[in-house]
């Protein structure tokens, strides 16, 4: 009578669309939320879901209902010793109605705390970037894997069958299986000539000789041994082989070179961190291991970690060729570019020496772009361009893998890689 | 309990259905089966069952769909749907075993992770409980019909759907919100709403956008020249008597809304409307279903169906499902429903079997009679507050050792009012059947008056009880909520015990009501 229906592989998660009106509706609270993590976050962390607060007030929905107050009667169960006229003292109001409820109408109560994945965090730290459609598929994508050949097994599904393999084997089994008693079967049959040919000679001797029958016998026993020796066996049988490889498989480094001198602000250092995230996410995606080096320079430039790269501060002047110089000389010690992919990406605000400018173009055309597979440069500020600038704009001309920009807000970030991500499935080389 | 001490003595041996604890589809099946006939033997009259057996996933999915297969999108069901995935995943809270819809065929979920024995709890619970329950119950049958809800959720998504595309889905949205403020007061109590019916709601929608339009437009017609605002504005008032289903009110008379608008506010006043007997009759549907489920597997135990090894995991799920912490207890949420309604069914079974001087004496009318009619009975013709204040019988009060506490804001201290004994049964079951009563949970609050010939302002009153204060934060949002749909002042009035009126809010605040133009 009653009707059963599997609905376990349905695929249909209703609940999506409600989920996105959501985030569309407190687009706001998650964005910081991102933003919070994104200044908070490793570059190379940056992949992860993130925990998002947004204060109960803004999410509640209200309707009528009582306060605190007036009289009423309230029954509960498991009394113990009670008798009317008792009195008890009032819970504490911090215990005022329970859990649930009391979070929709009391203030300062827990934040709404809920988690979002990976794709809905890069989605919204995207949305700033203003990222075309296609390059957030291309960069959200898990890395794509090949079924490559590695050799054979003897276990597998029926459709990885390897038949000339399988006969192969099915074949030396039986010459294996079936040599001693071929070799015993070839004596027998000689012995049994010799003796038939003795018995022809003198045929008159009436008793038969025993030792051919028993030869006979055993003949007939070899030979049905050897016969029941399989064709083809379970064991014989061999599968093609094959592993899950990652693509593509190279290395790849990337040097991020920023100013750090006094003039870089905490808002410029942000956009230049979006800046290395985005590149990093492009790498981490086309690369199976990306490496990254950090450069920091004012007059002289340092090797150092994320934590320092980002975080401390130093004044003085800006010497850029320094830390252009300090990429060569790691790029040569640790980095050959017959091993790795090297790209590099400079954030500055524009500020250099003069006398430093043709310096750096130098350095960049004779040393680094015949090195590096791309070379991006974003000068974060809102005045007017210098020497740097003009240096590098000839850079720009003459190499079509160098690309530079000038970036006052977020969204100005994504043309720095338009040539880039373009070329992306070309880019990977060995 | 009483059960297992009778079980030696007939047990037929028809073989088991099942001894491990893995289920499968035909194992389901048989389970079924024995449940249909021992509910047959029991005299329960159900929907036929549509089962399906969903993961977990598809169960948050449900939770946040207030439990219903499909229903119009809003970021409400979103939000709802996070908190149920957050706590789901950090072991705050189980998902229930299975979830049931009011719909013919009773549609029921059940958990993929079942074991055997609790999806045969579960289908004896759900499919054969809650279904004769919503089937039989006359508050079901006067207001819901099961027949033609799961047409009309697909008629009302569609509907949406459509709204949110011709006028952008952030203007239906913010539409939605304020008629899920007021959504409470979407109900009719007492009234007789016609029966939901896909045909005819899709028949008449045209026609009745432009129908409603016409009589709105009548309503504002009779509006004189602003110059001659007299008191003969104060004499009729609009509507003549006071109005307890906002929405109801906003659908038939709010001035300026489109059509398409007040089709949504009903939208959302039908589901409203569907859930309203739902939430009358927690202690009886959840008892009802409890009592059934533990009466059922015990038939098909009685009948060798099952051994005891089920009947072990059977129990231990069956006496968490009824725990009862006191109210001392860290983990005391309240009274439990399934506690409370599973005691008061199983004692009328008990007074109708076994009575005793006491019972005699509180329940002639039901002792020694049959007591499968008198369960039936009871269960078509009530709804919690007077189920309770019916059949909630003194020995309950006694094993659930009830007693009512007296919270008074003029006194400092709580105090002990009424006890399980002699003098506060009849009280104890009087204030516990109150506090089941909807109207006692909810402020009273009603359409007073639209000022029809001045500034349109609507009116609503609070008729305050028991000195019991509106939640002032959220009453004024809801009325700001009010004032999108009526798009002219929004006002609050609270009238006191003795008959003052004050105004508590008005909304939009301390301003000029807005400048009539149409």
């Amino acid at each position: 009578m009653s009707q059963f229906i599997d609905r376990r592989h349905s695929s249909r998660h209703k609940g999506a669309v409600n989920r996105q009106r959501f985030f569309q509706r407190f687009k706001n609270q998650i964005k910081k939320s991102v933003s919070d993590a994104i200044a908070n976050r490793s570059i190379t962390d940056i992949e992860n879901g993130e925990k998002i607060n947004i204060p109960n007030r803004d999410i509640s929905e209200p309707h009528f209902h009582f306060g605190k107050g007036g009289r009423r009667n309230i029954v509960l169960s498991g009394n113990h010793d009670y008798i009317p006229g008792d009195t008890i003292k009032r819970p504490p109001p911090a215990n005022e109605g329970n859990n649930s409820q009391a979070s929709n109408n009391g203030e300062g109560q827990d934040d709404f705390v809920f988690q979002i994945s990976r794709e809905e965090f890069l989605e919204i730290f995207f949305d700033d970037l203003e990222l075309p459609n296609l390059v957030k598929r291309q960069i959200t994508k898990i890395p794509n894997y090949k079924l490559v050949r590695s050799g054979f097994v003897s276990e597998g599904v029926p459709t990885n069958i390897n038949l000339v393999r399988s006969l192969r084997s099915a074949l030396s089994r039986r010459i294996a299986v079936g040599t001693t008693y071929k070799k015993r079967l070839k004596q027998a049959e000689n012995e049994l000539e010799l003796l038939l040919a003795k018995t022809k000679i003198n045929v008159n001797h009436t008793p038969p000789n025993p030792r051919i029958i028993t030869l006979q016998e055993e003949i007939k026993l070899l030979k049905a041994k050897i016969q029941r020796i399989p064709f083809i066996d379970p064991f014989d049988i061999k599968y093609n082989n094959r592993v899950r490889q990652q693509q593509p498989s190279t290395q790849a480094v990337m040097f991020c070179l920023m100013d750090v001198s006094g003039s870089m602000d905490e808002a410029k250092k942000d956009i230049a961190k979006r800046f290395f995230i985005l590149l990093y996410l492009f790498l981490s995606r086309s690369y199976e291991t990306t490496e990254l080096v950090f450069i920091r320079h004012h007059t002289s430039a340092k090797e150092v970690n994320e934590q320092e790269f980002f975080y401390s501060r130093e004044t003085g002047g800006t010497v850029v060729s320094s830390a252009l110089e300090l990429m060569y000389e790691i790029m040569q010690k640790r980095y050959p570019a017959s091993e790795w992919n090297i790209y590099g990406a400079q954030a500055s605000d524009g500020d250099n020496w003069n006398n430093d400018s043709p310096r750096c173009r130098e350095l960049l055309i004779n040393n680094i772009m015949p090195m590096v597979q791309y070379f991006s440069y974003v000068e974060i500020m809102p005045r007017q361009h210098q020497s740097l600038w003009e240096s590098y704009e000839s850079i720009a001309a003459a190499y079509n893998n160098f690309s530079m920009q000038h970036i006052t807000h977020y969204k100005d970030i994504y043309p720095v890689f338009r040539e880039l991500f373009k070329r992306q499935h070309d880019v990977p080389k060995s | 309990m009483k059960k297992s001490t009778t079980h030696h003595k007939h047990k037929k041996q028809h073989g088991l259905i099942s001894k491990a604890s893995d289920w499968d589809f035909e194992l389901l099946e048989k389970y079924d089966h024995a449940f249909a006939a021992a509910a047959e033997k029991f005299g329960l009259d159900i929907y036929p069952n549509q089962i399906e057996i969903i993961t977990t996933e598809k169960m948050m999915d449900a939770y946040s769909s207030t439990g219903m297969p499909l229903g119009y999108n809003h970021w409400s069901f979103g939000k709802q749907l996070l908190t149920v995935e957050q706590s789901y995943k950090h072991g705050n809270m189980g998902l229930a075993y299975e979830l049931v819809i009011n719909s013919n065929p009773c549609i029921s979920y059940l958990l993929e992770e079942n074991t055997m024995t609790m999806q045969a709890l579960v289908i004896a619970h759900a499919c054969y409980g809650h279904n004769s329950f919503f089937k039989n119950n006359y508050l079901f049958k006067t207001w819901t019909s099961a027949d033609s809800i799961i047409d009309y959720l697909v008629f009302a998504k569609n509907y949406v759907a459509e709204c949110e595309e011709k006028h952008g889905v952030e203007t239906v949205e913010v539409l939605i919100d304020a008629c899920h403020a007021l959504m409470n007061y979407g109900v009719d109590r007492y009234k007789h709403p016609p029966k939901l019916s896909l045909t005819e709601e899709k028949l008449r929608q045209h026609n009745r956008s432009e129908y409603i339009q016409s009589q709105v437009n009548e309503i504002w017609r009779t509006l004189p020249k602003k110059s001659k605002k007299t008191d003969l504005a104060k004499n009729t008032r609009f509507p003549l008597d006071p109005e307890e289903n906002i929405l109801y009110f906003l659908e038939k008379n709010a001035p300026l809304l489109e059509p398409w608008e007040r089709e949504i506010i009903r939208i959302v006043r039908k589901m409203a409307q569907y859930f309203y007997p739902q939430r009358q009759t927690k202690i009886m549907n959840e008892g009802w279903a409890t009592f059934w489920h533990y009466t059922l597997v015990n038939e098909i135990y009685d009948n060798g169906l099952v051994n005891d090894h089920f009947m072990l995991e059977f129990l231990h799920a069956h006496t968490n499902v009824i725990s009862q912490p006191a109210f001392d207890s860290p983990n005391y949420t309240g009274i439990n429903p399934y506690t409370l309604g599973f005691s008061i069914f199983s004692d009328i079974r008990r007074i109708c079997e076994q009575p005793t001087a006491e019972d005699c004496k509180w329940f002639p009318d039901i002792v020694n009679t049959d007591w499968m009619k008198t369960l039936d009975f009871a269960m078509r013709n009530f709804k919690d507050e007077s189920f309770i204040s019916q059949f909630l019988s003194p020995k309950v009060m006694r094993d659930l050792k009830l007693f009512s506490v007296l919270d008074d804001e003029d006194h400092i201290d709580l105090s002990v009012s009424y006890i399980h004994n002699e003098e506060g049964y009849h009280k104890i079951r009087e204030l516990l059947a109150q506090q089941y009563n909807l109207s006692n949970n909810e402020p009273n609050i009603q359409v007073h008056n639209v000022d029809v010939r001045g500034d349109r302002s609507i009116t609503l009153q609070y008729i305050q009880q028991e000195h019991r204060p509106l939640e002032t934060k959220d009453a004024k949002e809801v009325l700001k909520h009010l004032y999108k749909i009526w798009k002219f002042t929004a006002r609050m009035e609270v009238v006191s015990e003795t008959g003052d009126t004050s105004t508590f809010y008005e909304c939009p605040e301390l301003e000029k009501p807005v400048t009539n133009t149409i």
